[in-house]
């Protein structure tokens, strides 16, 4: 029994206890502090550098991500949030690969260059060069960096799905049955990693990763931005988590 | 015979004592945390958690006390205190329902919590 569960069926004893008048009970709505992963005191200011994006060429995971923490980050963190161009990090060890200095090859084609983790892989080698981020970290006077992967597939899966069916019974009620049938799903993954780095010195100082999906009918047209969207959302509580104190509501029984 | 009586009397009184003792003691500690509750509905916990520890120190047999008094710490994020009270409040009061969801609902975000210090 989780503990969800355990406080749904709490609830109703409480409430058939409290019209009985056997018990002295007072429910209280607590807020749970969740201390930050991360010791930010350091830092006055967070400059989101860029990711490493890949996928689908449906949206560019970078800029959106970029975007989305840095608002995030305005409304619900104490530091300032640096405003500076989003790097495109892909880009800038295509430059390094190609012998330092030089523009990368002209790519012709939309697709691209990190299609799976795979590909992900030659690229992350950057999150660790320490002189790499020291030296943009003096651009910024020694900022927190927040910087990783986001890899933004589609998907499809096929396989047994629950619905609940409804139908009228004899007394003209609709009821719900639940029947399970072969499905074709298809829709989004978002495999985000985010790595904060110290300014000052070019040091990886956390990393974190997630993954979700979100799968929809297969004649059901969702727009990718909408799905990833929806995805992030999921996810930016345990990110906002890593730089900032979180509280998390719910109600607890005092005794007398 | 009236000495008789009275040495029967006192010996009656000096029986009870203990059971009168700890009634007075629960009654103490039923005081603070009735004062207790009032005040963490008013969200001022830190004088809660003043309470309910004054409430166990006086009853350290009250399970309702240990059980507030985990409520109190988790809510101010003392979270290793938090789980001894509510463990207290178990091993005195291990059926009741209303301290087993409180624990188990505090033990989600602990272990959350402390599986992050791990990674």
């Amino acid at each position: 029994m989780t503990a969800k569960t355990a406080a749904a069926i709490a609830s109703v004893v409480v409430v058939a206890l409290a019209s009985a008048g056997c018990l002295s009970f007072y429910e209280i709505a607590v807020e749970t502090p969740i201390q930050a992963k991360l010791d930010v005191t350091p830092f006055q200011r967070v400059l989101i550098a860029g990711f490493l994006g890949g996928g689908s060429k449906s949206i560019d995971p970078n800029t959106e991500t970029a975007r989305l923490l840095r608002s995030q980050l305005r409304t619900k963190s104490e530091l300032k949030v640096i405003d500076a161009d989003v790097m495109t990090l892909v880009d800038e060890v295509d430059r390094r690969r190609a012998g330092g200095g030089s523009a990368p090859a002209a790519d012709s084609s939309d697709d691209p260059k990190i299609k799976n983790e795979k590909d992900l892989q030659e690229y992350e080698k950057i999150f660790a060069d320490v002189d790499f981020w020291k030296k943009l970290g003096e651009e910024y006077q020694g900022p927190l960096i927040v910087t990783g992967s986001v890899l933004f597939t589609e998907v499809a899966k096929s396989g047994m799905v629950s619905r609940a069916q409804p139908f009228i019974d004899q007394t003209g009620i609709t009821r719900y049955v639940e029947q399970r049938q072969f499905s074709n799903m298809k829709g989004f993954a978002l495999t985000p990693k985010f790595v904060f780095i110290d300014g000052r010195t070019g040091a990886q100082l956390y990393s974190e990763s997630f993954h979700e999906e979100a799968l929809y009918q297969e004649n059901q047209n969702t727009p990718a931005l909408s799905s990833y969207f929806e995805l992030m959302d999921k996810l930016l509580p345990g990110f906002l988590n890593t730089l900032s104190t979180q509280k998390i509501k719910g109600t607890r029984i005092l005794l007398k | 015979m009236r000495t008789k009586l009275l040495l029967a009397a006192a010996l009656v009184a000096l029986m009870s004592a203990p059971a009168y003792a700890d009634q007075n003691r629960r009654s103490d500690a039923k005081a603070q945390v009735d004062f207790g509750i009032r005040v963490a509905q008013k969200s001022l916990w830190k004088e809660a958690v003043y309470r309910f520890e004054k409430a166990i120190e006086i009853d350290p047999t009250y399970g309702g006390g240990w059980n507030n008094l985990g409520i109190a710490y988790e809510q101010m994020g003392r979270f290793d205190e938090a789980r001894k009270a509510y463990e207290k409040a178990l091993e005195l009061e291990p059926n009741n329902t209303f301290i087993r969801n409180n624990y188990d609902l505090f033990r989600e975000i602990y272990d959350r919590q402390n599986r992050r210090r791990d990674r």
